[in-house]
């Protein structure tokens, strides 16, 4: 989904959510606090310090997008926890008895804290520069999670550990920070985007989990490398985070493109004149919020996306357009039609088969609609009535309601059309996704 | 394997007992076998899921970093031995030759990177050691350049001497190749460095952010094949209406590749032009039926409609992001270079190279399609029509890449059109892309350009038609 669609769909008044706002202030809290505790005690180690804060901020200044608009910074976070997690810095100048046999690494947690901030800060200057504005949540999440690291980390260095239990002490912290990461994104994203917890929850351990793994095993590997070997092994040993940081960048951008060219090319039935103009997106626009309110999962909601953006691209092997293009308003015989038509292009794709499935059963009314009979299960199955999918109902009403209303904002119009849906809701159309329709119109802007 | 000719079996065996006498003659003393065992496990489950690179055939392994790890650890002989494990690899090939000769190829490259990493001075140095990533750098660098130079030109050997490959396609594939391997080969240092320190585990970090790269590179290849289709589909889509223009795009997409290859544009560029290739004429889904089907000269509306259909297409497509510089190729791929085409009149160099590229295989293409009102023209005959517009209408310098093209690659034109057995097929009666049968538009005989009207074919033009209109 893309950030506009959601920001139109937050109210004027409340620029920013609750959880939002306590995750800042205690982050906020914590830096000043840091500030005060290095100011005081001063830099240990300056030189370490500068070093992790340049990589903090090279990230910084490479952080991206992935899909579901989640801004990552997968470099900065290893630097990041690779320095809450540092035990030494090298062999270089050990007294013969060091433990580990390397010079041990002096910063404090809060010190963490202070270079993580203003290696984030200063990476975020050049964004800032040419007009992009940080997202302070997102930011305010990365620094809590190496803010944990740290303080639970760094305590644990006095016990003087041996390699082994330092390691799993390491892998174990990491793997809580990742849960805590993933736990507190949920939270933010059910306040901002208005879906239950459990599924704000999974969708961000689908998309995030993979990333976080590899962030944290760098950023172990950071760790461990520089202790063993200094500085100078900073510079390779974040060679791997470095691919995959590509590698996720080149997915974002084909899954950003690949969508951009759905959203473009439906809108060759409006230039063909089969529909009004904008129609395709503003029946995706009304489907997308209807299945968030449905509780659907964001790769269910892709696939919406996609089946509502074309769900009309059947009209365009009509030899002419029906008039008005309203296919509300033509005979169901008809629309069954258009829906078979535009369920045959999806499927030339050959990897669209969902989408093409529901367009295929979008037309379908919400009583009376069967799962198309395969040939050899004749009989019996073709007996039994089934309401289409989910999402293909969600359409069926989300595109009545645009072809009957079109872009007028007046809500009144935007009432009656919902109160003749709702009168035909016990057959044509599925009442739960009616009702889902109401609340999501009561949500638009008022003009 | 019994088709491998015998210049390919001597090869192969020369190989394999090259490997088999450089292990025999080299001493095993100072190696850690429990190490060994370890990295040749690792070896086995990096080697037995390769990734995927873009290029089809060419896979890349992950077991390069183990490889190169063993070379920094255990030396020439610990590396030539690791090399041997490849013959058990789990990948789908069965044929024994394929796996004797893997893992002779490798330990020979392994055996040579090691011997290079000690000339140059890298087994001096212990990552236990003061400054050991400085050190050690340099002649790390050396052997891995040499084991992937010699694991390069010996798969180049084999697959040369068996005819499975061309010169020019490996020069191709290598390029990007190399790159994943050097890369790759790179974490060998990470995963010798860690390992006196954490052992295998050192493996895991290193390997474990690698593994979900190669996760997202293979969704990302997924999404772009999925991305791919469906341009593909929908500009078919565009199409259906009409029997006789369909799979145009894909082929005037074809046409277009082979003009930019032969003109030897970026890769990216050549990518960018095949969507425009495919997308060029989306527009003409605003031209209303009727104009498209018109038998008969047309009106100045109907005709301004038509010259509109550049600009609908962009209308559509200006929001795809990635189209970029195709989108200019969209929108002005019915200029002429004397200045007499549409939507802007543009002349010579004013028109954008994308433009100039698409125009002539989209004139191509519809001079050897059949159209209703005509048989399709040979390509010989389409060839003397190209060159008969060249600097009037086409750029000569596409012109000629395109024959050029079409020498090498041949083309291959539709066949002939079957149309359905009902009464409700559609068809266009005149087609705006024949450069040799411009559009007749009532009263406005002088649009026509000198020479071409002599050669229109006839057409089944009746009184009736002025009526229908």
């Amino acid at each position: 989904m893309s950030g506009e669609s959601q920001v139109r769909e937050r109210a004027v008044w409340q620029p920013i959510d609750t959880g939002q706002l306590l995750l800042i202030a205690t982050v906020g809290l914590f830096v000043v606090v840091a500030f005060a505790q290095v100011a005081a005690a001063g830099l240990r180690q300056p030189n370490v310090a500068i070093i992790f804060g340049v990589l903090i901020a090279l990230g910084e200044l490479f952080r991206m997008v992935m899909p579901g608009n989640r801004e990552v910074a997968p470099i900065a976070g290893a630097g990041a926890l690779g320095y809450a997690l540092l035990v030494g810095v090298g062999p270089e100048g050990a007294a013969k008895d060091a433990p580990l046999g390397v010079v041990a690494a002096e910063h404090s947690a809060l010190q963490v804290v202070a270079v993580t901030a203003v290696g984030m800060l200063v990476g975020s200057l050049p964004h800032v520069a040419v007009g992009r504005w940080p997202r302070p949540d997102a930011m305010a999440r990365r620094l809590f999670t190496v803010a944990l690291v740290a303080l639970c980390f760094r305590p644990v260095l006095t016990l003087d550990l041996p390699w082994q239990l330092l390691l799993a002490v390491m892998s174990s912290v990491v793997i809580a920070s990742c849960f805590t990461d993933v736990l507190i994104a949920a939270v933010i994203r059910a306040e901002a985007v208005r879906v239950r917890f459990g599924i704000a929850l999974r969708d961000e351990v689908e998309a995030k989990m993979a990333l976080c793994a590899a962030t944290s095993a760098t950023a172990m590997l950071i760790a461990v490398a520089t202790t063993a070997m200094g500085e100078a092994a900073l510079l390779i040993f974040t060679l791997p985070i470095l691919v995959t940081q590509f590698a996720f960048r080149r997915y974002a951008g084909t899954r950003a493109t690949y969508l951009q060219t759905v959203r473009a090319l439906s809108r060759v039935t409006e230039v063909g004149g089969y529909v009004e103009a904008g129609h395709s997106r503003r029946v995706s626009r009304l489907a997308v919020a209807m299945g968030r309110e449905l509780g659907m999962t964001e790769e269910e909601l892709l696939e919406l996306e996609y089946a509502a953006l074309m769900h009309d691209i059947g009209q365009l092997s009509l030899g002419d357009p029906i008039p008005g293009g309203a296919t509300v308003l033509a005979s169901p015989a008809e629309q069954r039609r258009i829906a078979e038509l535009g369920a045959e292009v999806i499927k030339q794709t050959g990897v669209l088969d969902r989408v093409a499935h529901i367009v295929q059963l979008s037309s379908h009314p919400y009583r009376t609609g069967r799962e198309p009979v395969t040939d050899d299960s004749s009989g019996e199955a073709e007996s039994r009535p089934l309401p289409p999918p989910l999402a293909g109902r969600i359409i069926k009403v989300a595109n009545a309601y645009d072809d009957l209303v079109g872009d007028s904002a007046d809500r009144d119009r935007g009432a009656a059309v919902l109160e003749r849906l709702r009168l035909d809701s016990a057959a044509e159309y599925d009442p739960t996704v009616v009702e889902a329709l109401s609340r999501v119109v009561d949500r638009l802007p008022r003009q | 394997m019994r088709g491998l000719p015998l210049a390919a079996w001597a090869y192969v065996c020369g190989v394999v007992a090259l490997a088999t006498g450089l292990i025999a003659t080299s001493s095993f003393t100072d190696i850690d076998w429990a190490e060994l065992a370890v990295l040749a496990l690792l070896f086995l489950v990096c080697d037995s899921a390769p990734a995927r690179l873009n290029v089809a055939r060419a896979r890349v392994s992950m077991s390069f970093a183990a490889s190169l790890a063993s070379v920094v650890l255990f030396g020439a002989a610990g590396a030539a031995l690791l090399g041997i494990c490849a013959v058990v690899t789990g990948q789908r090939f069965f044929a024994p030759v394929k796996r004797v000769f893997n893992g002779a190829q490798l330990a020979l490259s392994g055996y040579v990177a090691g011997t290079v990493f000690k000339l140059l001075g890298g087994d001096r140095f212990d990552p236990g050691q003061i400054r050991w990533v400085e050190n050690v750098i340099g002649p790390f660098l050396g052997a891995l350049v040499t084991f992937v130079v010699v694991n390069l030109t010996l798969m180049a050997g084999v697959l040369l001497l068996s005819r499975q490959a061309k010169p020019r396609e490996l020069l191709h594939e290598y390029g990007q190749l190399s790159v994943g391997c050097l890369g790759y080969g790179m974490v060998g240092l990470l995963i010798a460095g860690l390992w006196p320190r954490v052992g295998p585990f050192a493996a895991v970090l290193v390997l474990l952010p690698l593994l979900i790269a190669r996760w997202a590179m293979d969704q990302a290849y997924v999404q772009q094949q999925a991305h791919a289709a469906t341009l593909a589909a929908l500009c078919q889509a565009v199409e259906t209406k009409d029997y006789y223009t369909r799979g145009h795009s894909e082929r005037v997409s074809r046409g277009s590749v082979m003009i930019a290859q032969e003109i030897g544009m970026r890769a990216d560029r050549v990518e960018a032009i095949r969507y425009a290739g495919m997308l060029h004429d989306v527009g003409k889904l605003g031209v209303p039926t009727k104009v498209l089907q018109k038998n008969g000269p047309m009106t100045e509306e109907e005709f301004a409609a038509i010259q509109l259909h550049p600009m609908r297409g962009l209308q559509i497509v200006r929001e795809i992001g990635f189209l970029d510089e195709a989108l200019a190729g969209i929108m002005h791929h019915h200029e002429k270079m004397n200045g007499r085409g549409y939507p802007m009149g543009l002349a010579g160099d004013e028109i954008p190279e994308f433009a100039r590229v698409i125009a002539v295989a989209d004139a191509f293409d519809s001079m050897t399609s059949t159209r209703s009102y005509r048989p399709a023209r040979s390509v010989d005959e389409a060839v003397a029509e190209l060159r008969r517009s060249m600097g009037d209408h086409f750029d000569p310098a596409m012109v000629e890449a395109f024959l050029r093209a079409l020498d090498r690659e041949g083309w291959e034109p539709p066949r002939p059109v079957v149309l359905p057995d009902d009464d409700v097929v559609e068809t266009t009666q005149q087609d705006h892309d024949d450069p040799s049968t411009p559009l007749r538009v009532a009263g406005d005989e002088e649009r026509q350009e000198p020479g071409s009207v002599g050669r229109r074919p006839p057409t089944r033009e009746r009184p009736g038609d002025e009526v229908r209109r």
